[in-house]
C-alpha cells in the first residue's frame, strides 16, 4: 500500500448548529494505538457518514461516541455533547446510550415479539401506560417502514423476519426510544441491494427528526444519503467535507485514490 | 507388516473396542432393567420398606429421593445462577477471577464422599443439626453447585454478545441487558443444564450417608405443615434415599429379598434417570424452536 | 435541555440496577469460594489433629500397614498404618484408567476419524448413559455380577481389586472418552489432510499425527478419570471387601480409603483418635484430589507450549 502522510489533513468546520463533537479523541486496545487525534464536528437533523477501508478505525470510532466501547479500550480525549464531555469518568453511560442510540452491523433483535423487541427498553425506562407503548409501537415502526409490513404480526417472534426486516426492527427499536442522535455500524452491509434501498430510504426520513451519524464501507451509499462525510485511513482521519465537495473535488490524495478505486 | 495391513488391524481392533463399549452398556442397562422391572409394582412403588421381612417397598425412599431433589435444586439454583452471571458477565479479567474458577474446578472435582463429611462435619456435628434432608440437601448443593455454576456460565456464554450491545445501546443498564435479553435467551441451555445436573442428585448417594442419613422413618403424607416432626415435608428429619437405600441393602442389610429390591429400586432410579435425560433433551429442542420459529 | 445534561452526569436507576446486580452475584460467588476454604480449612484441621493432638507419627501413619486404631501394639502404640488402603486405592485407580484408555481412545477415535458423524450419533448418547449410571448401580452390578463371575473362575470371594478395577473401568471411560474426543477434535484439520496427501494410510496418521498432537489432551482426560476413580466410595466400598489388609494380589479383599471412610465413619466417636485417623484418610482423598488438580494444569500449561 503506498504510503500517504497523515500531517495533510484537510478537515472543515461545520457552520451550523452542532449535535456532537469530538476534541482530540484516541483509543487504544491495549498497546495498539488504533484511533489518532479525531476532531469532527457533527451537525445537528444531518446525515454524516464515515467511509474507510476495513480496518480504518471507522467503526471503533463510532462505538466511542456512545460509549460502547468501555469495556474493550482505553478512549482519550474529548466528545462533547450538549456542552458536557461524555467520556469523563463521572459520566452515566445509561442516559448516554438513551440520548445517542446505535444500530449495529448485523441485525440482533431480541429473542422476543416484535411488539416487545420495542416496548422492552421503554417499559425498562418507566413508560407503562399500554396507550403510550402502543403508539410508540406504531410510530417508530412507521418511521423505520416497517409498520406495513408487520402490522398484523407484532406479536410474531422478531426472530422470523427477514435480515432487512430485522434491521429495520432496530432502527425502529432505537428511534421509540426518542435518542437526539442514531449511530449506525454498516446497518446494510449484511442486506441485500433491496433491502439497502429501503433502509437508505428510512435514513432520509428519519433525517428530519434526528442527527444520524452512519459507518459504511460503500461509497455510493454515502454519496447518495450524507450530507458530510469523513474519510477515515489507518486510525486518522484525512478528510471531513461536504460529501460532494469530497466526492467530486477531494482535498488529500488519500481520499482521491480511495474514491477512485486506485487505493493499495 | 506393510502399512496397510497395519492400517487394517488397527481399524478392526477400534472397531471392536467401540463394540465392547456398546455391548457394555447394552449389558449394563439390559441386566437392570431385565432384572429390576419386574420387582416394580404398584405395591413395591406405594408400600413401606421391611428391615427384617421380604415383601418390602420403596415408597419412602422414592419420595425422600424427589424432595430432596427439589430442596436441593431449590437451593443450589440461585446461588447458581448468581455465580454463572458473575463469571459470565461481571467477571474482570484478573487473578481474582482465575483463583475463584480454580475454586470452582477444585470443588467439581472433590469426591463426592468428602463434600458428604465436610456436611457431616459442619451441620450434623457442629450445627447439631443431626441427619436431616435439610442437611443433605445442602451437601447435594455443594455438590451440585460448581457443575450447575458451569453450565449456567456456559449458557448466558452461548448468547451471542450481539445482543448484549443491542440492550446496552438502548440505554439499559447492564443488568437490566442481562436478566431481561440475555438471561432468557439462555434459557433452553440452563434448563438442560438443571435436569442432566438433577439426574446426577437423584442418583448420589455417598454425599448423603451422612448428612441426610440411612432410616426413612415411616412420615404421614397427610400432614401438610412441614414444622410437625411426622410431616412427610417436615425438612429436619433423616430420609434414606432411593440411591441410599440400595447401597444398604446390599452391604449392611439383612432383608431376606435385597437382591430383589435392590433390582427393582435401581431399575426405578435408572428409569428416572433415563426420563430425566429424555425430558432434556425434547424441551431443549423445543425451547428451541419455540424461541426461533413463527407463532 | 439542562435537564439532560443533569442526568448525564448524575447516577439513574439504571447505575443502581448495575450496583444491585454486581452486588448480587458477587455474594454467590464469594459464597461458592467461602465454601471451598471452609471445605479445606475444616477437612485440615480435622485431618491433622491424629498428628497433633495423638501425636501419632506422619511416617508410621503412611507406612504402617496395620489398622486397628481402637487398639494399642504391643509398644504401646496405636494400630494406625494406612498404607494397605493407600496403596488398594492406587492400585485400583492405576488398573481401571490402564484398563478403560484403549477403549475411551478407541471410541474417541471411532468418533472423531473414522466415522464422526454416525460415531457421534450413536456414541454420544451411549457416553451421556454411562455418566448417567448412577454409582451404587455400578456398584450393586459389581456385586451380583462381576463378584460371583470372579468367584467362579478365579475361586475365593471375589471381592477385590479387580472387582474393583472392573467397576472403575466401566465408570471412568465416560470421562476420558469425551475428553478425549475434545482433544483429538482440537487436532487441527490440515495436520490430517498433510500427512494423507504424503501418502501415509489412515492409521498412521491417527498413530504418527493426530494421537501425537493431542497427547497432552489425552494425558488430562485419563488423569481425571484417575481422579474420579480415587474418589469414588460406593461403588468400590460394595465390591473390594472392606477388609483393611495389605492387598497380596487382585483377588483378595482389602479397602480403600474411600471404603474405609464409608464404613468406618459412622462407627466411631467424634474427637476419639479412632475417628480422628478416618479424618486422615479423608484429607488423603482431599490432598491427592489437589494433586490431580494440579497434574491438570500442569500438563495443559506444558501443552500449550509446545504448540
Amino acid at each position: 500500500m503506498q504510503n500517504y502522510s497523515f500531517d495533510d489533513t484537510h478537515i472543515i468546520d461545520i457552520p451550523l448548529e452542532k449535535a456532537m463533537t469530538t476534541e482530540n479523541l484516541q483509543v487504544f486496545y491495549g498497546d495498539n494505538h488504533a484511533m489518532h487525534d479525531a476532531s469532527l464536528e457533527f451537525p445537528r437533523y444531518r446525515i454524516a457518514a464515515l467511509i474507510g477501508a476495513s480496518g480504518s478505525g471507522k467503526s471503533t470510532y463510532l462505538r466511542c461516541l456512545n460509549r460502547m466501547n468501555d469495556r474493550i479500550a482505553t478512549v482519550k480525549g474529548k466528545i462533547m455533547y450538549r456542552d458536557t464531555d461524555i467520556n469523563s469518568k463521572n459520566i452515566n453511560v445509561y442516559e448516554v446510550r438513551k440520548h445517542i442510540s446505535m444500530v449495529f452491523q448485523r441485525p440482533n433483535p431480541f429473542a422476543k415479539s416484535i411488539r416487545e423487541n420495542i416496548t422492552f427498553a421503554l417499559k425498562r425506562n418507566g413508560i407503562k401506560d399500554k396507550n403510550e407503548l402502543n403508539k410508540r409501537v406504531e410510530e417508530s415502526l412507521k418511521a423505520a417502514a416497517l409498520w406495513d409490513e408487520v402490522k398484523d404480526e407484532l406479536d410474531k417472534s422478531a426472530l422470523a423476519l427477514s435480515g432487512g426486516q430485522a434491521q429495520r426492527l432496530c432502527i425502529a427499536r432505537c428511534v421509540a426510544m426518542k435518542p437526539d442522535i442514531l449511530l449506525l455500524d454498516e446497518p446494510a452491509s449484511a442486506l441485500d441491494p433491496i433491502s439497502t434501498a429501503k433502509i437508505e430510504e428510512t435514513l432520509q426520513q428519519l433525517r428530519k427528526n434526528y442527527s444520524i451519524i452512519i459507518v459504511t464501507h460503500n461509497m455510493q451509499q454515502a454519496s447518495r444519503i450524507a450530507d458530510y462525510t469523513a474519510f477515515f485511513h489507518m486510525g486518522h482521519v484525512l478528510e471531513y467535507d461536504e460529501t460532494e465537495k469530497l466526492f467530486t473535488n477531494p482535498e488529500i490524495k488519500a481520499t482521491e485514490d480511495y474514491i477512485s478505486g486506485n487505493f493499495g | 507388516m506393510n502399512s496397510k495391513t497395519s492400517n487394517n488391524i488397527a481399524t478392526g481392533v477400534i472397531y471392536v473396542l467401540v463394540a465392547a463399549v456398546i455391548g457394555i452398556l447394552v449389558f449394563l442397562l439390559g441386566y437392570i432393567l431385565w432384572t429390576g422391572i419386574p420387582h416394580i409394582s404398584g405395591h413395591f412403588l406405594t408400600s413401606a420398606a421391611q428391615s427384617f421381612r421380604a415383601g418390602g417397598g420403596v415408597r419412602d425412599q422414592l419420595f425422600n429421593s424427589l424432595y430432596l431433589l427439589v430442596l436441593t435444586l431449590i437451593i443450589s439454583f440461585p446461588i447458581a445462577l448468581g455465580s454463572g452471571i458473575y463469571l459470565s458477565e461481571y467477571a474482570p479479567n484478573n487473578w481474582f477471577t482465575s483463583l475463584i474458577r480454580t475454586a470452582v474446578e477444585v470443588l467439581s472435582s472433590l469426591p463426592s464422599v468428602v463434600v458428604g463429611l465436610f456436611g457431616y462435619l459442619l451441620f450434623v456435628i457442629q450445627f447439631n443439626m443431626g441427619f436431616s434432608i435439610l442437611a443433605g440437601a445442602i451437601a447435594l448443593t455443594f455438590f451440585n453447585l460448581p457443575l450447575l455454576t458451569r453450565s449456567i456460565e456456559e449458557s448466558l456464554q452461548d448468547v451471542s454478545q450481539l445482543q448484549r450491545e443491542a440492550g446496552l445501546s438502548l440505554g439499559l443498564s447492564r443488568w437490566k441487558t442481562i436478566t431481561g435479553i440475555v438471561l432468557p435467551a439462555a434459557v433452553p441451555g440452563i434448563l438442560t443444564g438443571i435436569i442432566l445436573s438433577a439426574g446426577r442428585v437423584f442418583g448420589e448417594a455417598a454425599a448423603l450417608i451422612y448428612t441426610a442419613g440411612q432410616s426413612a422413618p415411616t412420615v404421614n403424607y397427610g400432614d401438610w405443615n412441614p414444622a410437625d416432626p411426622a410431616s412427610f415435608l417436615n425438612p429436619l428429619r433423616p430420609a434414606e434415599t432411593l440411591a441410599v437405600h440400595i447401597w444398604k441393602l446390599n452391604t449392611e442389610g439383612v432383608t431376606p429379598d435385597a437382591a430383589a429390591i435392590s433390582s427393582g429400586a435401581s431399575a426405578v432410579l435408572i428409569v428416572v434417570i433415563l426420563l430425566f435425560n429424555l425430558l432434556a433433551r425434547m424441551l431443549g429442542n423445543w425451547m428451541y424452536k419455540k424461541m426461533t420459529a413463527t407463532r | 435541555m439542562d435537564e439532560i445534561k443533569k442526568d448525564l452526569q448524575n447516577p439513574s436507576k439504571a447505575t443502581h440496577q448495575d450496583y444491585f446486580g454486581r452486588t448480587i452475584t458477587y455474594i454467590c460467588i464469594a459464597f461458592v469460594g467461602l465454601l471451598v476454604i471452609s471445605i479445606l480449612y475444616f477437612i485440615t484441621t480435622r485431618g491433622i489433629a491424629t498428628f497433633t493432638a495423638n501425636h501419632v507419627s506422619l511416617w508410621k501413619f503412611l507406612s504402617g500397614t496395620n489398622w486397628n486404631p481402637g487398639l494399642l501394639d504391643k509398644h504401646g502404640n496405636p494400630q494406625i498404618g494406612a498404607l494397605p488402603m493407600i496403596v488398594t486405592s492406587f492400585s485400583v485407580t492405576i488398573l481401571a484408567a490402564v484398563v478403560a484408555t484403549p477403549f475411551a481412545l478407541g471410541v474417541a477415535l471411532f468418533m472423531t476419524e473414522i466415522a464422526p458423524e454416525k460415531g457421534t450419533k450413536i456414541l454420544q448418547p451411549v457416553i451421556e448413559l454411562l455418566v448417567g449410571i448412577p454409582s451404587v448401580v455400578y456398584g450393586f452390578i459389581g456385586l451380583s455380577v462381576i463378584v460371583p463371575l470372579i468367584r467362579h473362575t478365579f475361586g475365593g470371594t471375589g471381592f477385590g481389586i479387580l472387582a474393583g478395577t472392573l467397576v472403575l473401568f466401566v465408570m471412568v471411560l465416560p470421562t476420558i472418552t469425551s475428553l478425549s474426543v475434545d482433544s483429538i477434535k482440537a487436532v487441527p484439520m490440515f495436520y490430517r489432510s498433510a500427512s494423507l496427501a504424503l501418502g501415509a494410510t489412515r492409521w498412521q496418521t491417527i498413530y504418527k499425527v493426530v494421537l501425537r498432537a493431542a497427547t497432552p489432551g489425552i494425558l488430562t482426560a485419563v488423569i481425571f478419570g484417575m481422579s474420579r476413580a480415587f474418589g469414588e466410595a460406593l461403588a468400590v466400598q460394595m465390591v473390594i471387601g472392606n477388609a483393611v489388609l495389605m492387598p497380596h494380589g487382585l483377588l483378595t479383599p482389602s479397602s480403600t480409603l474411600t471404603s474405609q471412610l464409608t464404613t468406618g465413619i459412622g462407627n466411631t466417636t467424634m474427637g476419639t483418635l479412632p475417628n480422628n485417623a478416618l479424618w486422615s484418610l479423608a484429607l488423603i482423598l482431599l490432598l491427592m484430589s489437589l494433586v490431580f488438580n494440579i497434574l491438570v494444569r500442569f500438563i495443559g500449561k506444558k501443552g500449550s507450549l509446545k504448540k
